[in-house]
């Protein structure tokens, strides 16, 4: 049979069969398939281990890279059926009533992940409950196979008492269930409720478990145990929690000082900055200085703008070329005047969906969310950074940062010679 | 400052404002004219040559390999050592076996191995320190960034020595230990890699396969594996478990380390082939145009239905077919009539402002840039275009998930391609650009013992040849390694000499004397160089 036309999609400006004048049949991806069924994520650990906090940082992240993630907090859903707490002894193990309300969320819970995962086109589920019995993880781990997903654990273990009353401190005092306690009637209860758990706790183990694919995070990552790792989603994922950590540091976004071809409304190009920009520039280094940072790294892009800026910090930088602003292709060094009169086609698609846009012979908001992911992984591992980067670059690592979707991505507001601080606190 | 009269008290403000730091030169910067990095003016040493990303490894870090014999350590530390080289980490293996093989000429019987054989263990403690003095030598004064150390190194005492001399020299230390159980794979590991070792030269199989069963028996009673719940906890670790099923990691020290983890995690010894080849001639080859988006000539469209037949007849188990998403790989892949993924990171290099000129228009319209290309093709960026550096760092997950993947067909461009090679038969920066990629060429890719077989298959398709050998005049500059400041001055050109421009003109007229031949590739020499 003749090979299929080609026809080039007018707004992402991907190459696509068609077949009579139709678009085919998807045979074409694009990108690595990250996913062939759908993944089930099970938390697993004690309370006040990070299983929440694990949670959401990961949901952000698959958000982001376009692997669209939700979870589900079974604690969440206890609040919403039980509507007022009274004390840990909910949690007692020879409760029976608190037992079978327990049950009942959990299953609950799990209608809802069936539902995202099966008819709402999800492809990760993250199901935050405590999950400490092997016989609850067999229970969720048949309900995976029965609708063809894939399951993996991500276990918390820590015995780290500092760190547990940090936890408690950070996210549970300003709990709804302790809305009407004193801090330490909060605490106490806390710590009687973790207590109701560790008798029946069965960690996930290397005999009796050596079939099921998961990692067990100790220590806050000290170390971790990975085992049967079994499609790349879940290598990504491994990589991603290794690398994260919960050491206080604030990140700093910056765009470079305003340009000469800002000032001329022009977009892209490698100019160099204004007069005003050199100001902003210098700005900056005094506002670094009042900061006081500890080992503060300093990252650019390789166009000259974010390098002059960084110059007069007077400290080492590194440059990324990834940081490079968005390739507006043709449209490189033009005013969006011009571009409406060259390429009016061009501008309206652009308005249409400006996060899958792609310029011709240039890039997309999702393009560049994929040259980024380096970028962020390495934010992750490191502590205080400053990055001085370009519009369309700082939206997309603000986004990932503050959880904003991709159809808000483009619009996010980064004005020149305005500085945002980031510092990680509670969930967010 | 403009009037004289106020610039006493601009002064004094300003002093005020200086503070704690130093205002240096108002931001004067120069584009460096192979890589087009901007620097500063003022000649501080600029960044090394390496830096166009994260800073990956402070100070050098060794890494320790550790495991009883045939449990790939050799494998992994080979394999590790490729990728970080590709990835532009300066690394190198010290396989203390083959010092021992050079101070013990002839090697007898795994009696050398007994724990009661004084005479052969003094010998190899030796050469161990002998190792470990040229990994010294590498790291601080050949400007080394990894040393890999492997040997068995199963004694808690053997890598307290180890960390010692680590912690004297200010390196890091990583272990990666090996541990496996299984006999099938014990066996295997022997079989493909053992019974051809020097050691066993002289043997047949099974006499090589008893007496190496024997040796490793000789390590056994005095293994102490890795501990990191206790004896251990303290150290940067990574156990590989059963040939990957299980990984147990201990204090990740940095980002290197932190990708060593990742692709240690992401290697498989599943046996598989991987395909290797580029897109179907194109209209734009045919014009001797470089990059673009053009389609498919008449020929290109020939060679993708010979090459359709030809994965067929491979008769291949579950191949993933990758194209780039330039319509040119795509309507090779179209004719396979399989399901294709098309990777944005597969694109041809970018070649910024020479897109789509031939190397013609290029010499005549930048001829600086053209010359700059030859002398060094591997960190030469296009401007605003990109570099085989940019490349390389581009295909990286490309490599990670191509380690993920078993039978593979990659379609895509001849500088990618050049990458991907590279990366699979451990050629260097140097080489990389001048790797040989034709057109209508299938390289058949089959891991085997350490490293990578390769069959070229052509399709027997006539095509262009779009290969440019490397110019002899080209200066080739000072190792890269040590080159620190990248805005080294570069010699002139030699003048234009009026005979190869006559040879240039004979050249092309003999070409068109001949109707109907294959357009040459259009001769690349500039006048002179």
């Amino acid at each position: 049979p003749p090979a299929r036309e080609l026809t080039q999609n007018p707004l992402q400006k991907t190459w696509e069969p068609y077949d009579n004048g139709l678009p085919a049949g998807h045979s074409a991806q694009r990108g690595v398939c990250m996913t062939n069924c759908p993944t089930l994520i099970v938390m697993v650990g004690l309370p006040a281990r990070g299983k929440t906090y694990i949670s959401k940082k990961l949901t952000r992240y698959l958000n982001w890279i376009g692997v669209p993630t939700k979870e589900f907090n079974v604690g969440q859903y206890r609040r919403d059926l039980v509507k007022k707490y009274k004390s840990f002894e909910f949690f007692l193990p020879d409760n029976e009533e608190g037992l079978k309300i327990r049950k009942q969320c959990a299953l609950a819970a799990l209608n809802d992940v069936r539902q995202y995962l099966s008819e709402e086109n999800g492809h990760v589920a993250v199901f935050d409950a405590t999950n400490t019995t092997r016989e609850r993880r067999e229970t969720i781990y048949k309900f995976g196979e029965e609708n063809g997903y894939k399951t993996f654990f991500v276990e918390s273990v820590c015995v780290d008492p500092e760190v547990i009353a940090a936890n408690i401190v950070q996210v549970k005092l300003g709990s709804p269930d302790y809305v009407n306690c004193s801090n330490d009637e909060a605490t106490e209860d806390f710590m009687k409720r973790i207590e109701c758990y560790k008798n029946s706790y069965e960690t996930l183990d290397e005999t009796l478990d050596k079939d099921l694919s998961y990692i067990k995070i100790m220590d806050v990552g000290r170390s971790y145990l990975v085992n049967r790792v079994m499609d790349h989603i879940q290598s990504r994922i491994v990589y991603y929690l290794m690398n994260i950590h919960v050491t206080p540091r604030s990140i700093y976004l910056c765009r470079h000082g305003e340009s000469e071809l800002n000032l001329k409304g022009r977009i892209g190009g490698d100019p160099g900055l204004s007069v005003r920009g050199k100001e902003f520039a210098k700005s900056l280094a005094q506002f670094i200085n009042e900061q006081n940072i500890k080992d503060l790294k300093v990252w650019t892009s390789q166009m000259k703008r974010t390098i002059q800026t960084a110059e007069a910090l007077g400290v080492p930088y590194e440059q990324w070329k990834v940081l490079n602003e968005i390739d507006a292709g043709v449209c490189e060094e033009m005013t969006y005047e011009e571009i409406q009169e060259n390429y009016p086609l061009e501008f309206a698609l652009r308005d249409q969906d400006k996060y899958r846009y792609r310029y011709p012979k240039g890039e997309s908001y999702e393009d560049l969310v994929q040259r980024l992911e380096p970028v962020i992984m390495e934010l992750e591992r490191q502590e205080n950074v400053l990055v001085i980067c370009h519009q369309a670059v700082m939206r997309c690592l603000l986004a990932y940062f503050l959880d904003k979707p991709a159809e808000q991505l483009p619009y996010l507001k980064c004005p020149l010679h305005t500085v945002l601080k980031l510092t990680p606190v509670a969930y967010g | 400052f403009s009037s004289p009269s106020s610039s006493r008290t601009r002064i004094k403000v300003d002093a005020e404002r200086k503070k704690t730091f130093v205002l240096k030169m108002p931001m004067e910067l120069t584009q460096s004219r192979i890589q087009k990095i901007w620097l500063p003016n003022d000649n501080r040493p600029a960044l090394p040559r390496r830096s166009c990303g994260p800073q990956l490894a402070n100070s050098p870090t060794v890494i320790v390999m550790v495991g009883l014999p045939a449990r790939g350590k050799t494998y992994i530390s080979k394999k590790l050592t490729r990728y970080l080289n590709w990835i532009g980490v300066p690394t190198k293996v010290f396989n203390v076996g083959e010092y021992r093989r050079e101070a013990v000429k002839h090697y007898s019987s795994y009696d050398f191995f007994r724990p009661d054989n004084e005479e052969a263990m003094k010998v190899r403690r030796q050469c161990a320190l002998a190792a470990l003095r040229d990994v010294k030598l590498y790291l601080t004064e050949e400007a080394g960034q990894i040393a890999v150390f492997d040997a068995t190194n199963t004694t808690r005492e053997r890598r307290g020595m180890i960390l010692n001399f680590a912690k004297e020299n200010g390196f890091k230390v990583f272990f990666i230990e090996s541990v496996c159980n299984d006999p099938t794979v014990v066996a295997t590991n022997v079989m493909e890699v053992k019974l051809s070792s020097p050691d066993y030269r002289d043997c047949n199989s099974t006499d090589a396969m008893e007496d190496f069963m024997k040796r490793i028996n000789c390590y056994q009673a005095s293994y102490q594996p890795l501990d990191p719940d206790d004896y251990d906890r303290e150290l940067s670790l990574i156990k590989v478990i059963d040939v990957g099923r299980r990984f147990l990691v201990n204090r990740v020290q940095d980002h290197i380390q932190s990708r060593i983890v990742y692709y240690l995690m992401n290697i498989h010894v599943q046996p598989r082939t991987i395909y290797l080849c580029r897109h179907g001639e194109s209209e734009f080859n045919l014009k001797g145009k470089i990059g673009g988006d053009s389609g498919l000539s008449n020929r290109g469209k020939k060679f993708a239905v010979a090459l359709n037949k030809f994965v067929e007849e491979q008769n291949l188990k579950d191949l993933k077919v990758w194209t780039s998403q330039l319509k040119r790989t795509i309507q090779t892949a179209e004719a396979l009539q399989l399901p294709y993924e098309q990777w944005k990171a597969l694109n041809e290099i970018d070649a910024g402002v020479c897109e789509e000129m031939t190397y013609e228009d290029i010499r005549e319209q930048h001829p600086e840039e053209f010359a700059l290309r030859d002398q060094d093709k591997y960190y030469y960026r296009y401007p605003s275009g990109e570099s085989y550096q940019d490349l390389v760092q581009r295909l990286e997950p490309v490599i990670m998930e191509l380690e993920r993947q078993e039978n593979v067909l990659v379609i895509c461009h001849q500088a990618v391609m050049r990458c991907l090679l590279a990366y699979f038969l451990d050629k260097s920066a140097d080489e990389m650009p001048y790797l040989k990629c034709p057109l209508h060429t299938v390289l058949k890719l089959t891991p085997v013992a350490y490293g990578c077989r390769v069959e070229s298959i052509s399709l027997n398709i006539e095509a262009v040849n779009t290969h440019r050998e490397r110019p002899e005049e080209a200066k080739k500059g000072p190792n890269p390694l040590m080159r620190r400041n990248s805005v080294t001055p570069l010699a002139s050109p030699e003048p234009t000499k009026k005979p190869r421009i006559n040879s240039f003109e004979e050249h092309v007229a003999v070409s068109s004397a001949l109707p109907g031949c294959v357009p040459q590739e259009v001769p690349t020499q500039m006048p002179g160089q």
